[in-house]
Parts: structure tokens; sequence; C-alpha cells
């Protein structure tokens, strides 16, 4: 591991200005993705920003022109945003999204805005001794040619095929959730679903965040599909794995119909994929077997795979099939 | 870069100058001789490094220790006053180990989880999310899945959990 130097910044602004005036400087918060990523030669800064006790750590009720909602503030534990009472009765699909990933000791450790910014989990950009554009930009993409299982359907590129490990993220995305921004130039909103990218010819960069930017919190804003929300996670064994694919579904029925739909994926792209094509084609209809299948497909239209990841496609379009009928029948 | 840090370790200050790339696991075991602090896979994958911090369980290899100045740190030795500590006390009673190297943080990581459960923090296998947790063999096994025992005494290891819970 480099050498690194170590400032603990009394101000979020101060924090913005250390990332500014040294370009080899990260963030560190509660440091389970990064610490890993020093130790494996993934990243190398030269000094190390710890943010981690700006008071960042508030859970709030908001109410202003843009209609009420929850303000989270960029350091609250995962552990302690599934477990809240608001965010347990109101989003439910984030509770359980925070609560499929991880285990019990890094949900205590992980922050709110680590988890949106931790990086994939694409073996190759974790093997440092393999091509990995993601990585090493430039020097090829091992995962195409390689062990496929994990790879992206939809969104994907030549130069990179991995996707995006977060499961809060894919909640938030659902939920029209905004992330709130500390930069040079002081503060501003972005939506979650514009927080992420799809890799094109820069898979190095995960998000599109000024690399001095700081996430600060997030907004979620209370509506009436939220509270019938979950999210549904398959993967290799029952825990403490990340998703083959995840489905966060939250519904709003009226006499039987939609009326408003939320479906997000992860574990298919690069970024959380909101299924907004097949959320039309659900408004209005009844939750349906055949319905849903038929609005998961015109989502997955322009899905592409190879004979590894293959089976992606029918699982996430089965798995959402699934979620919206549980959701129909109460169960979040 | 050096940095003078002072942690709490099982009750009793220390004081040591650690390098910024130090984990708080290295800084434990290496420079403070605090070896019931197993390191495992070093890469937050096993749960060997469990330890309570600020009385909540956390990994040890994924925390820098100049990051933790001033934390108070809780071992598995340091967990029994007076006699063994009553998940200790459990795991003995039921086996729940065999070659033991797991176990520090098998215990710390228990003691943490049954406090969450305590406080009513739900878990991925919960029913309803608004209801009090009933700590069922699921919820055990969901809520200590951070912790591998290479061995595989989970048998043993469930059964102490369910004891020391009162279960």
């Amino acid at each position: 591991m480099r050498a690194l130097d170590y400032l603990r910044p009394e101000s979020p602004a101060a924090a913005v200005a250390a990332l500014v005036s040294n370009p080899n400087a990260k963030y560190l918060g509660g440091g389970t993705n990064l610490v890993d990523h020093l130790k494996l030669g993934i990243v190398s800064p030269d000094e190390l920003v710890d943010i981690s006790r700006l008071p960042l750590d508030d859970i709030q009720e908001y109410d202003d022109g843009g209609g009420p909602g929850l303000r989270v503030g960029a350091n609250v534990r995962n552990s302690d945003l599934a477990a809240h009472p608001v965010v347990r009765s109101s989003f439910p699909l984030v509770a359980r999204a925070l609560l499929s990933g991880a285990s019990g000791q890094i949900r205590n450790q992980a922050t709110t805005a680590g988890n949106l910014l931790q990086r994939t989990r694409c073996v190759y950009f974790q093997d440092a001794t393999t091509p990995c554009n993601k990585r090493v930009p430039g020097s090829g993409c091992s995962a195409r040619e390689g062990y496929g299982r994990y790879n992206a359907i939809l969104g994907a590129s030549d130069a990179c095929v991995a996707t995006h490990p977060s499961d809060l993220a894919v909640a938030l995305a659902a939920l029209d959730a905004t992330v709130v921004l500390l930069g040079p130039d002081g503060e501003r909103r972005l939506p979650l679903a514009e927080l992420h990218r799809l890799p094109g010819d820069l898979p190095n960069l995960d998000t599109t965040l000024g690399r001095s930017e700081l996430i600060t919190g997030i907004e979620i804003p209370f509506s009436p599909v939220a509270a019938l929300s979950t999210y549904r996670k398959v993967r290799d064994r029952a825990s403490y794995a990340f998703a083959l694919v995840s489905v966060a579904a939250a519904v709003h029925l009226e006499h039987g119909a939609v009326r408003d739909v939320r479906i997000a994926w992860g574990g298919v792209a690069h970024k959380p994929w909101r299924a907004e094509r097949a959320e039309r084609a659900l408004v209005g209809q009844q939750l349906e077997p055949d319905v849903i299948g038929a609005a998961v497909e015109e989502e997955l239209e322009n899905a592409a795979s190879g004979d590894e990841n293959a089976y992606k496609v029918t699982l996430v379009r089965n798995t959402t099939v699934h979620t919206l009928l549980q959701l129909a029948e109460g169960h979040r | 870069m050096d940095s003078q840090i002072t942690l709490s370790v099982n009750g009793t200050s220390r004081s040591l100058t650690v390098d910024s790339r130090t984990t708080l696991l290295d800084a434990l075991r290496e420079r403070l001789g605090v070896t019931e602090v197993k390191k495992g896979c070093d890469h937050g994958q096993c749960g060997s490094c469990t330890v309570l911090l600020d009385g909540r369980r956390e990994l040890a290899c994924l925390a820098l220790a100049v990051a933790r100045d001033g934390v108070e740190v809780v071992t598995a030795d340091g967990l029994a006053h007076d006699g063994l500590h009553a998940v200790q006390q459990a795991f003995l009673d039921h086996d729940g180990y065999q070659c033991g190297y797991c176990t520090p943080g098998q215990v710390c990581s228990a003691v943490g989880m049954l406090e969450e459960v305590k406080d009513g923090h739900p878990s991925h296998v919960t029913t309803d999310l608004e209801a009090d947790v009933e700590l069922t063999d699921d919820e055990v096994r969901e809520r200590m899945s951070g912790n591998l025992c290479r061995c595989g005494a989970y048998a043993g290891i469930l059964a102490a959990v369910r004891q020391a819970a009162g279960a």
C-alpha cells in the first residue's frame, strides 16, 4: 500500500477544499470498500480525507416546496437507516434493500453515501493482476471473454460489462430519491437516477460526480406508492452475498388496477436500472402474471447476454413477476 | 504519515503511534499484543476480527486505526467479568467451535447482535418490519451470517446463541 497522508477536516466545506487542493486525495467514510481496495492495490490515493466524523448523521423529515420527505445524512450507518421507524413504515423497500446487503458488522460500519459509491464486485476489477478498463483505462476487459456469470445484460459497452453492487441505490432509484452534493461552487441536488452512469467508453467513471464533490445526504420523497414496496434479491447463497439480480418494486393499486408502479433492477447493469418501459406498460392494468411478464419483456427488449449470463434475463423477468404479485397480495 | 492515537482496549487506555495505513486489526494484534482478535481473510469476508467498537460489532480489518482514534474497543477477552460472559459460557456448553480460531469473532458478533435484537433492529428474514423481533433459528442464522466457521460448528453456535438469548 502506498504511503498515505491523513486529514480529518473540520467541516464539509473543508473536506471539499482538501480534495480540490490534492487531486490524489480520496474521501474516507466507513471504509468498508475503500480500505479493502487500498489493500488490493485497486486504488492508490496519497491522502485520505476522513469525513466520517463530520456531522452528517441525522435522519430528519422535511417538508419544503417540493413536498415532504425524509432527509438522510451521508454518514448514517446502513444498520441505523434500516432500523429507523419511518424507513420501516414508509419505505420498506429501503429497509429490505439495506438488510439484504453485507453482514451485521459491515452494516454497522458502512455509510449511506458510501453504500451508493461502492464499486463493482466484478472479479476482474478486484484482481489487480488482470486487465480491466474500469481499473486501468485502455487495458481491456477480462470479463467479456472470461468468467461471465455476473456480467451485465443491459446497457453494457465493449469496454465494460460490470454491474453496480449497491442494493440501496436500486431501492432509491425506484423512489425518485435525490442526492445532495457539496462542491467547490456550493450545494446542488441531483436525481439519484442520474448519479450512476452507463460505462460507454469511460468505465473508469462510476458516477457523474465532480472529482471533489461530496455527498452530504439523500432525500427520499414520501409517496403513496412507497408504502407498499419491497426488495427481492436473488443470490448464490441465502445471506451475505451480492445480487445475481435484484428487484425493487412498489405499487399503488386502486380498485385492483395499477395507479402507480415503480420497478428498479440491480445486478443487471452498470447502474441501478429503472424499468420505466415496464412501469408505463403496467399503469391501469391488473397485476396478473402474463400482464407483468409482457411488460417486463418490453423492458428487456434490448437485453444482451452471453452463454454464462443468459440466465439473468429469465431470472429478472420471473423475479419481477413474483415480487409484484406478492405486493398485490400485501406482502412487503 | 504517522499519527498519535489513543484506544481504550477492554477498559485500559493505550496510546501508540501508527502509520496511516495500519488497520485497527494490525494495531491491536501487532502493536498492542491483543491477539484474541483474529485475522482470517483480512478483507471483510469472514468475521474473525469482529470486535465491539463503542458497543457495536464491527470488523477491525476494514477500519484504519488512525480513523478510530479514541474508540472504545471490547474484544472477546474483555467480555468476561467475574466469570465468563453468558455468550462465552453458552459456546462452551454447546461446543460452539472446533478449532476455535473464529470463536472470539463469533462471540463478539453474538454479543453485538443480541444488543441489536434488544434495540428492535429487523433483519433480512424478519417478516414484519414493524413488529417486535422474535429470535428464531432463521433469525440467528441470518444475523450471524457474517461470521464463517471453517470447521462447520454452526449447529453448536446456533444452540449457543439461542441459550445466551434466553430462548
